[in-house]
């Protein structure tokens, strides 16, 4: 009953334990001794979580800096289909998925940033198909630039995606039937689409993604700086930021 | 008089071990969701339910050490641990693709983590929630009568 020590409040719990098991079962055993241990536990967890996030937080920012610099040869995407004038001097590069619900709701976002700023944003498309099947969605775009056509068959590809993608599975027949509707000549598509520098292409968009650590889609970059984090947001704040830079 | 002594201290440390288990797993859960950023699944979803009220429950039942906190905590780490399997079977292709649930913004097609190749974050759930039925059911056993 002394109560010496004062670090121990719950003191007065003590007697509740006592019929269950009684503090002097085993030495080294006792509730006061549990109770430091599940205290020190406690402790010990939570610290090793706050200290992880900042860790985490540091490195984010470390390596995005990093990256920054690291980015460019892979951003450097001459070949990508490309909206705006060369002489833009805030290059957003987009890598995308046609068939990524997420892609097709940045979509018209992006198109306003562009409208907000003509002149000054130049955007570059890259195509990465991570949803299973997609690749013949991305034939066909990259194809219909021969005919001209690539920005009508990205917006009715993004319009129709409901109808094409099928619980994150692409049906390859419901494309043909999206891209049949669009006045193109689907011979030529088809020719198209299997000729080797689509392929090459394609493996390059893939390589540079894998490069850059795109593993989600959309995902951007702004002069070569990546989203500090996920979100439509921190999208319009990027462009924002480097809008500044550029056009003081 | 000393044997079940005894067997009550094992039976506080089994339960004890399963409390850390599901802290650690709490925290991880919370660091992949808000410090990654990672958006978290349905079936996450469904694991977290059953697994974040045990690290309140538990320590109710470890002071003074009701060794019945067992039987309260069991139900919710047998649940948590078939939903974990669910979703590792899913993730495994052993069930079909169309009846896996998906958040709007995360693509399907990936794991999201993945170290050494085969550790994932539906493994790591899977694995917490197989080793707290275990230490239960050794803790259960060990303090009956």
């Amino acid at each position: 009953m002394s109560r010496k020590s004062k670090r121990n409040p719950s003191d007065l719990t003590r007697p509740a334990a006592a019929p269950v098991a009684p503090p002097q079962a085993a030495p080294g055993a006792g509730p006061k001794n549990r109770r430091n241990l599940f205290i020190a536990a406690a402790v010990a967890l939570l610290s090793i979580f706050v200290a992880a996030a900042f860790y985490y937080r540091g490195e984010q920012a470390r390596s995005a800096q990093l990256a920054t610099a690291k980015n460019l040869p892979a951003l450097a995407s001459e070949q990508s289909p490309s909206f705006g004038p060369a002489s833009a001097k805030v290059h957003l590069v987009e890598f995308f998925d046609p068939a990524c619900e997420t892609c097709a709701a940045f979509f018209p976002h992006v198109k306003k940033l562009m409208a907000a700023h003509p002149d000054r944003i130049r955007l570059s498309l890259r195509h990465v198909p991570f949803h299973p099947g997609s690749e013949v969605a991305v034939r066909a775009l990259e194809a219909s630039r021969q005919q001209g056509k690539y920005q009508q068959v990205l917006e009715a590809l993004y319009a129709s995606q409901g109808s094409w993608v099928i619980q994150h599975q692409v049906q390859a027949d419901r494309v043909w039937a999206v891209l049949g509707g669009l006045g193109l000549d689907l011979d030529k598509l088809r020719a198209d689409m299997n000729a080797p520098e689509v392929g090459q292409r394609l493996t390059r968009d893939m390589q540079d993604a894998r490069l850059l650590g795109v593993t989600k889609t959309p995902e951007f970059f702004a002069n070569g700086r990546p989203m500090p984090s996920f979100g439509l947001e921190q999208l319009q704040t990027l462009v924002g930021e480097e809008l500044r830079r550029a056009y003081p | 008089m000393n044997r079940p002594e005894a067997a009550l201290d094992t039976a506080w440390t089994l339960v004890f071990g399963c409390w850390l288990i599901a802290s650690a797993a709490t925290l991880g859960a919370l660091f992949f969701s808000e410090i990654m950023q990672l958006p978290p699944c349905v079936l996450c979803w469904y694991q977290r339910i059953f697994m974040f009220p045990l690290v309140l429950l538990l320590p109710v039942g470890l002071f003074p050490f009701d060794a019945r906190v067992v039987r309260y905590a069991l139900p919710l780490t047998a649940v948590g641990w078939l939903v974990a399997l669910f979703q590792v079977l899913l993730v495994a292709g052993l069930i079909p693709q169309d009846l896996r649930p998906c958040t709007q913004g995360v693509p399907c097609s990936e794991v999201q983590i993945q170290w050494l190749g085969f550790i994932d974050i539906p493994m790591l759930s899977f694995v917490a929630f197989s080793i707290m039925n275990t230490l239960l059911l050794a803790a259960y056993f060990r303090s009956r009568p």
